[in-house]
């Protein structure tokens, strides 16, 4: 299977008002040239699984600048003014998680687990219409799990089969979210043959990635 | 020494040799200057590695290599990168030894407030609900109050961050342990008297037998 493809093939896969995890903290290991074709195609109504909301001109924040996010479901927004503004109009849904929880939710909805029980939030506004259980005599909040029509992730180096190696600090949600979405984009700093990758470094399995653009 | 430079001595008095420690943005990234020689600690990055070293000159910086205010860092020899969830399992499953964060509001109960503010500031908690609930020892180092505003109150008014986790309060006009009977004034700056000490405090200071001048 060629998975290989360009970035007008690959947009086609994001349609209107899906639900799309992007990888990379502060901007860090964003998929930056995915996110840019996204805004010069337009798509809108996206509700945007990540960390942050990056910065207005690097990362996430640029397709809340754009407008083309509804929701955001991310652990932080500081580092963006539009979104505290566009929230604050009432024009952008922000939803804050604990950036741990979220870990959490997107790796449980890419291990086919429902949710995860943590204690992080109690006593918060984040336990707020949460079912809290007592297990063992500890109490712990039910966060779902969290899974998306498409991830678009970053990979340092990504051989022609999609296996996925992470430089540094890149790798923080892209190895969770690219086992928690129907279709998962890799967008690759450096493509490489099969073979030229050493194994046991490998972080995602070439069998999560469906596609791979060039940046 | 200005207050800054007096809270990040006292605190870095705080860790045993090999203690994992994450320390929060601002203030607390001062602490590592002062760490007494012979005790080494591994500094923990929530965006996905431990041992994090100084900034990079300009002509070496690595846009892959930030720490999680996105800044620039280097990493140590025996550092180690992972992903969001490895870096959450570190702080929620009691392999932290210490968190040292700012606070907007703390009170005598152990209750911290730090990431918003409604209707004004709403950054979102990023790790800091994980980092406060998941550290062994939890540190709030600030300055004792916010430009004459008082900021250890007897019950936190914002959102908090966490409910009764932290261990103790490093300002610089003294050191507070939060025990179940309140707040133990521990150690204080000789610069004030413990009456000023108490006049720039909401909770009701207990003084320890113990009293001894901050180091």
């Amino acid at each position: 299977m060629k998975k290989v493809i360009t970035m007008e093939q690959a947009l086609d896969h994001i349609k209107d008002g899906m639900t799309i995890m992007i990888g990379g903290f502060l901007a860090c290991g964003s998929p930056e040239k995915v996110i840019d074709a996204l805004i010069e195609k337009g798509v809108k109504d996206l509700t945007i699984i990540g960390n942050d909301t990056g910065f207005v001109d690097r990362g996430i924040g640029k397709l809340v600048v754009s407008g083309q996010a509804k929701k955001v479901i991310v652990s932080h927004i500081g580092t963006n003014k539009e979104t505290g503004r566009l929230m604050n109009e009432g024009k952008l849904e922000v939803v804050l998680v604990p950036q741990g929880t979220l870990a959490e939710q997107v790796r449980s909805g890419g291990a086919g687990l429902g949710g995860v029980l943590t204690p992080i939030g109690i006593g918060t506004p984040v336990a707020e219409g949460k079912d809290h259980l007592i297990i063992d005599g500890k109490t712990f909040l039910l966060e779902k799990a969290l899974k998306a029509d498409v991830a678009l992730i970053f990979g340092s180096k990504v051989d022609e089969k999609g296996n996925v190696y992470y430089h540094e600090s890149t790798r923080n949600f892209n190895p969770l979210m690219a086992t928690a979405a129907e279709v998962v984009i890799v967008e690759a700093e450096e493509l490489v043959k099969v073979g030229e990758l050493d194994p046991h470094l490998i972080m995602t399995p070439s069998l999560f990635v469906n596609y791979i653009v060039k940046a | 020494m200005d207050a800054k430079e007096i809270i990040a001595r006292r605190v870095a008095k705080e860790f045993n040799d090999g203690d994992v420690v994450n320390l929060g943005i601002g203030l607390p990234t001062l602490v590592p200057n002062f760490i007494d020689e012979g005790v080494e600690i591994i500094l923990h990055s929530e965006n996905g590695f431990t041992g994090i070293g100084p900034a990079p000159e300009a002509d070496q910086v690595d846009l892959n290599l930030v720490n999680a205010g996105g800044m620039p860092v280097t990493i140590m020899p025996g550092g180690v990168f992972f992903d969001s969830a490895m870096s959450f399992t570190i702080i929620r499953g009691g392999h932290l030894d210490a968190t040292v964060l700012g606070a907007l509001q703390v009170d005598e109960e152990g209750n911290l407030a730090n990431w918003m503010i409604p209707g004004k500031l709403v950054p979102g908690m990023g790790g800091a609900m994980d980092l406060v609930g998941g550290a062994k020892k939890v540190i709030v180092a600030m300055t004792h109050t916010a430009k004459g505003e008082i900021k250890i109150l007897k019950k936190c008014t914002l959102p908090l961050t966490g409910a009764k986790k932290v261990s103790k309060i490093i300002t610089e006009m003294g050191v507070m342990d939060v025990t179940p009977q309140g707040l133990v004034l521990v150690e204080y700056n000789t610069d004030y008297t413990i009456d000023e000490i108490q006049l720039a405090t909401e909770a009701k200071l207990i003084i320890s037998d113990q009293i001894k001048a901050m180091i």
